[in-house]
């Protein structure tokens, strides 16, 4: 069975919410929505759950047009990045309701709640309140009150995103069960992030979505690996890509007066120009024999430092894998491995990359 | 430190407490005496002070034809009154302000909050420029003097109030609430009363709560729109009064008629401290 949406646009004002999205969506799948904040995810699972109008366009299960079923009987699931619960009702009540708004035997009720209970790992807690769990668990709740309508299609709007670290790896290790189990074969998984890493752990298609428009669809490795132009590169990267404009000219990159690069040889075909080079934090050194760049701010993430410095009109972030403090205005040297340098056009569309050359 | 303060707030709180009832006990002993007892200076314990009378209970279920003013039958009649308006407006306001908190409306460049400023506006003009309008429509559809004009009237009053909460709370219940009620399985209707309005109970009782108190104390429209088939309480307290202040029956109808309202507010307390919804968002 497959999922079909097409040239799905919603306007309701000056911005355009989703801008003309045709996807497909097969059974047994899992697809991660990537996009930043306010980009349209949200509202796009909404419009495949029903809660959101569009201007135009299609959206298809199998045969259905299901633009014209109602949200109550589309037979969805959706798990908010708020924890929403029924707070009249408890832990089992809640995981129930669903079942019970379908008529369902008490008895198969019961048996599929503790079903999905157990999925979830939160036995022993049928009896309590939404309001005596602390955030992982009411979050525990409203996924197992997804799981046990068994919906053709479940929605995931940035399930993760409000909990505190040490929850989300135990919840995304339940995410990750789930979608290796039987669940994942008969269900479409669409899970909406706005964190590339989790993208890219999921590891199932991605999709990549900036102000309602998708700008690439693929495996998550492709994605990362070949994204399709400048703004792929920043979404799908955390810190962002750095984007550095610059000119080929005569065996040179020249990014200012005092940033040029030799041309290496496997980028030697490329005619001069204006071009934009890509290169991620990651694969920038701190180097005694680099070029001199002014540090702004650093930030100790973990184990990790995120150097933001910049150089006259260039702004990089550099990754280093150990705690080091940095003051405003330190002069640091910095190189880059040619060898991971992206190249996009004037348009900011890929045209060179080092997995796939060009 | 700890008795020091525990000390200080028991006293505080029994000062305001001993501020509260003085007047209830002051109307309680003063309700049974007569004439001399209350003229004959202060006085507060009844057989050692004075000798106490039932007189002034007694008057307020006398009918007039013994000298005394029937306060029986005015006090069901604000009970019938305040309870089916403040029902009815609660009824009415909740699912008004359901759908100006979930729902847009667009007339020109009327909006939600428009319609909801439109409701409240009806309790910012003074109760009296309302009385010939009210006065005229009731006397056209032959419903003054009656307890149906009084219960038409008395919504006109409540709802604006029940509405007005009512909005305010719904725009705290998170809309996320509604959209997973329609996502798992119920249509609009049941999403409204399976899930949204069981999480508004906090809510419904204090638009209750202050439909019946605005009710009960009424007394200008009370006044103005009944003559002589049908009283309520606070018109039929004023008539008690007479050349010669019956101090004593006025006590007593002051306590009966407050009587109802301290109920509410036992009722009222034991409620709102469960509050609910505290799990809806985090």
């Amino acid at each position: 069975m497959k999922l079909v949406t097409k040239n799905l646009t919603f306007k309701p004002e000056d911005e355009y919410y989703l801008n003309d999205v045709s996807l497909e969506f097969e059974a047994g799948r899992l697809y991660t929505i990537l996009g930043r904040t306010l980009s349209g995810k949200t509202s796009f699972l909404k419009t495949i759950a029903g809660l959101q109008p569009v201007d135009e366009g299609e959206i298809t299960l199998g045969e259905k047009d299901f633009r014209s079923i109602p949200v109550w009987e589309r037979n969805v699931a959706m798990v908010y990045q708020q924890f929403i619960n029924y707070p009249h009702l408890n832990v089992y009540e809640n995981i129930a309701f669903p079942l019970k708004q379908r008529k369902m035997s008490a008895a198969d009720i019961k048996q599929e709640v503790a079903v999905a209970i157990s999925q979830v790992g939160l036995e022993g807690f049928e009896a309590r309140k939404i309001q005596e769990l602390s955030g992982g668990q009411q979050q525990r709740v409203a996924l197992a009150r997804s799981l046990a309508k068994k919906a053709k299609i479940l929605l995931l709007d940035e399930p993760l995103v409000n909990l505190d670290y040490k929850l989300r790896e135990d919840l995304r290790d339940v995410f990750k069960n789930l979608f290796d189990s039987d669940l994942s074969t008969e269900s479409i998984l669409i899970y909406a992030s706005t964190d590339p890493q989790e993208a890219m752990q999921l590891n199932g298609d991605i999709v990549v979505i900036d102000e309602g428009r998708v700008l690439q669809t693929g495996p998550a490795k492709e994605v990362f690996e070949n994204p399709a132009n400048i703004k792929v590169a920043e979404i799908t990267n955390d810190p962002a890509m750095n984007i550095l404009p610059g000119i080929i000219d005569d065996k040179e990159i020249i990014f200012n007066e005092d940033f040029k690069l030799n041309l290496p040889s496997h980028l030697s075909h490329l005619d001069s120009g204006k071009y934009f080079f890509g290169v991620r934090a990651t694969d920038l050194k701190l180097d005694n024999s680099g070029f001199n760049f002014t540090v702004d701010i650093s930030e100790i993430s973990g184990s990790e430092t995120f150097l933001h410095m910049h150089q006259d009109e260039l702004k990089v972030v550099l990754m280093i894998e150990e705690v080091r403090n940095f003051n405003l205005d330190d002069q640091v040297k910095i190189s880059m491995d040619m060898n991971r340098l992206y190249v996009f056009d004037a348009n900011g569309d890929l045209i060179f990359s080092p997995y796939r050359g060009n | 430190m700890k008795t020091l303060y525990t000390t200080l707030k028991y006293s505080a709180v029994t000062l305001w407490s001993m501020f509260v009832i003085a007047p209830f006990l002051w109307a309680i002993s003063t309700s049974f005496k007569d004439f001399n007892s209350v003229t004959s200076g202060v006085s507060y314990i009844p057989w050692l002070q004075f000798e106490p009378s039932f007189e002034g209970w007694k008057v307020l279920t006398k009918p007039a034809s013994e000298g005394g003013i029937n306060i029986v039958e005015p006090y069901f009649n604000s009970i019938f009154v305040t309870l089916i308006s403040s029902l009815i407006s609660i009824i009415l306001g909740t699912l008004a302000a359901y759908a100006l908190s979930r729902f847009t409306f667009k007339a020109g460049f009327v909006k939600n909050s428009d319609i909801t400023f439109f409701f409240i506006s009806q309790r910012i003009m003074p109760p009296i420029v309302l009385s010939i309008p009210f006065f005229l429509m009731l006397g056209y559809l032959s419903l003054l003097d009656t307890l149906m004009g009084l219960v038409m009237v008395y919504i006109v009053l409540l709802m604006p109030i029940a509405v007005w909460i009512m909005v305010d709370f719904f725009n705290k219940v998170p809309r996320e609430i509604d959209e997973t009620a329609l996502i798992d399985g119920c249509n609009p209707y049941q999403a409204f009363y399976k899930v949204v309005l069981p999480n508004s109970i906090p809510g419904l009782i204090v638009a209750g709560m202050f439909c019946i108190i605005f009710g009960w104390i009424d007394f200008f429209f009370a006044f103005i729109l009944t003559f002589t088939e049908v009283q309520l309480l606070p018109v039929a307290i004023v008539a008690l009064n007479s050349s010669i202040t019956p101090w004593w029956s006025l006590s007593a109808a002051a306590l009966v008629s407050v009587a109802p309202l301290i109920v509410v507010a036992f009722i009222v307390e034991r409620y709102l401290s469960k509050g609910n919804l505290s799990g809806a968002i985090k």
